[in-house]
């Protein structure tokens, strides 16, 4: 279950590389912008810490708690979403990672009950303020679902959705090879874009619910367990297709293998349940956030730690 | 199976046979569903055949076209069955255009209210409500049709539609469709009463429909930016496409079929006017107004628009089905 260190080491470093003023830079400019993050304050018995903090951030939430009616699924998230790098959510099943997920582009606006406290800013503005567009959120935030879900069209009119409900008025067909090349789906399926997306095998639809929500050209790129459903072949995919995106995405992943947290996340926050004593409220938390290399490395918490090395749930 | 094949070696082991209560069981029950099953085609054919004997002499007389076509019904009173000796003159058009009117009329005011009230009820009530105003819908497509002919007889016609049938003379009165002079009853009272009479069948159905929609395909259009009426235009519609299609042919079915609302809405006249403000008669209403009175030739005269109001359902039936068809073709529809 647990990567081994040298293996982490292998698959996290070549990607880093390109992207100049990604993690290298982050780390050096570390100790002089130390003051730049207040230290996080948790009601946790156990805070959250970040010990190195994100310079250039997508998203920044401060005390971010999620409820379903009365009942607080995630509390008091406070933290950084590096641009154009993968941050990976990881934690035990049922403590608010998919929850935490879709209130980053008000998916959470659909479900009956769900609201958001705390502030959300992402690029600056606050995503949850009164006069934002949910609608135009969601367009600028795309999310790939845990089950690959194309529409009952045509591969060809997959891709195009977005785009068309977009108003895009330029080169369609072009839009479209590009979305698919990118995401290697092209040359399998460029003879039958007029055949139903549902033809495809499950690892090709993943491939191409990415296409179609890379398609609108989003800013950020939400993805919740987006290999549950496929092979470990697939699987290598869809994690070689997310280093490639990630030079002009922001990329959140929720995953619960561990080993694909290791191989494409850059950061790892890694979340888990606290009973409350009195109501025996689960609500979750963040437990720690940091580089994935120190989060299954050199992990600061006992928690996480456990939890990595597979002797917590 | 014989003791000497049991015992051969390639044969399966004697546990997977099947033992002997499902021997007896499987065969009694196949049977009894395959006679059920072909019972109502037999009960349907010989509908059919029944009607259209009955009816083939005025066919004879009138010529089939000429049945169609004819725009004059007077019932003859001869009791032979020889189509040589029927007095009678049978043009069943004036019917068949009201019918064909009166149910369309329903049909397209039905339908797009229908399709927005669903919307209304699966997306936009607030959720308390929901529940409530589905049971409500339901409720009202369970209303007994003679209720509906009284209450638009006695309320709807004088208080709504014949002011409304005025203004519409007045603004509109020279283009055919609606020259006056107004009754009140007529068609277009008629129509309208039969749109309000389908329209909670449809909008229960449209709603049933709406709401077995994948919510995952919908989340991937929430995804992508789509609006909740984007959603309710390119995802939700297009899936449900078949469903609509088949709620409106229920909902077209019960308004080609309606008597008695019409009966009393309709004006009953012989003659007919292709404007919508005038007087009429559908075939169903026809058969129900005249049948008690009517001589052995008449009867078959009504058979005879029995056997054309079967036909007529018959084809929208088809046409619904290669509607959906071919929608589901082009679209690439897997659901289809
Ligand atoms: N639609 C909902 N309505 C009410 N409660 C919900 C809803 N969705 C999730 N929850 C609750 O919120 C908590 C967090 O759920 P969430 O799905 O975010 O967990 P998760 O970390 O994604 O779990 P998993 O790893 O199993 O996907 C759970 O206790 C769950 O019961
Ligand atoms: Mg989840």
């Amino acid at each position: 279950m647990t990567p081994s260190p040298t293996q982490t080491e292998e698959r996290t470093a070549p990607p880093a590389g390109p992207g100049a003023a990604g993690p290298a830079a982050d780390s050096a400019a570390d100790s002089a912008a130390a003051e730049g993050t207040p230290p996080e304050e948790s009601t946790a018995t156990q805070p959250a810490e970040e010990q190195e903090p994100v310079q250039d951030a997508v998203f920044d939430l401060q005390d971010v708690s999620v409820r379903y009616g009365s009942f607080i699924a995630v509390g008091d998230i406070t933290m950084k979403v590096p641009r154009h790098q993968v941050t990976a959510f990881i934690g035990p099943s049922g403590c608010g990672k998919s929850t935490l997920l879709r209130c980053l582009n008000r998916m959470n606006d659909l479900v009956p009950g769900a609201s958001v406290t705390g502030e959300l800013i992402y690029n600056g503005e606050n995503v949850y303020a009164p006069d934002v567009d949910p609608a135009e959120v969601r367009r600028r935030i795309g999310m790939v679902f845990q089950k690959p879900n194309p529409f009952p069209k045509s591969i060809y009119e997959n891709v195009a959705f977005g785009p068309r409900l977009n108003g895009f008025s330029g080169d369609l067909d072009g839009l479209v090879q590009q979305s698919l090349e990118r995401v290697g789906l092209w040359s399998e399926v460029k003879d039958k874009l007029k055949e139903s997306g549902h033809a495809l095998s499950g690892g090709q639809q993943q491939r191409l619910c990415i296409a179609r929500a890379i398609a609108v050209e989003p800013d950020v790129l939400l993805m919740d367990e987006p290999c549950s459903a496929l092979d470990p072949i697939a699987t290598l995919k869809i994690e070689d297709l997310i280093h490639q995106l990630k030079s002009t995405y922001s990329i959140v992943i929720v995953t619960h293998n561990m080993q694909q947290a290791a191989r494409v996340s850059d950061r790892t926050a890694f979340f888990s349940v606290n009973i409350d004593d009195h109501q025996g409220m689960r609500t979750g938390r963040l437990v720690e956030y940091d580089r994935t290399t120190k989060i299954f490395n050199n992990p600061a918490q006992q928690r996480t730690e456990d939890y990595v090395t597979g002797r917590f749930g | 199976m014989s003791v000497i094949t049991d015992q051969k070696p390639q044969d399966p082991p004697p546990g997977l046979r099947s033992r002997k209560r499902r021997r007896v069981a499987d065969p009694a029950f196949r049977w009894f569903v395959t006679i059920t099953g072909t019972s109502v085609f037999i009960i349907l054919a010989a509908m059919v055949v029944r009607t259209t004997t009955e009816a083939w002499p005025i066919f004879q007389h009138q010529g089939f076209f000429g049945f169609l076509t004819g725009d004059r019904w007077v019932s003859g009173g001869s009791r032979s069955d020889d189509p040589a000796d029927f007095t009678g003159v049978y043009g069943a058009w004036p019917f068949i255009y009201g019918t064909l009117v009166t149910a369309l009329i329903a049909i397209v005011l039905a339908l797009p209210l229908a399709l927005c009230i669903a919307f209304y009820i699966n997306q936009l009530a607030p959720r308390r409500l929901r529940k409530p105003l589905s049971y409500t819908v339901e409720m009202l497509a369970a209303v007994p049709s003679i209720v509906f002919g009284m209450w638009g007889l006695f309320w709807l016609v004088p208080n709504v539609l014949r002011p409304f049938f005025e203004w519409l003379e007045s603004w509109a009165g020279g283009f055919f469709l609606f020259e006056g002079p107004v009754f009140g009853p007529g068609y277009l009272a008629a129509g309208i009463v039969l749109a309000i009479m389908i329209l909670p069948i449809i909008t229960a159905i449209v709603r049933e429909v709406i709401a077995v929609n994948p919510m995952d395909q919908q989340n991937a259009a929430y995804a992508l930016g789509a609006t909740r009426f984007e959603v309710m235009r390119k995802v939700i519609l297009p899936s449900s496409f078949s469903g609509i299609v088949g709620a409106s042919m229920l909902g077209l079915g019960r308004a080609v079929g309606e008597t008695i609302a019409v009966m009393m809405l309709i004006g009953s006249t012989k003659s007919w006017d292709s404007s919508l403000l005038q007087r009429g008669d559908s075939m169903a209403a026809l058969i129900a107004s005249l049948f008690k009175e009517a001589t052995p030739e008449g009867v078959r005269g009504l058979m005879a628009i029995g056997v054309a109001l079967f036909l007529f359902t018959m084809v929208i039936n088809v046409a619904a089905r290669l509607l959906v068809w071919r929608i589901g073709r082009v679209a690439g529809d897997a659901a289809v």
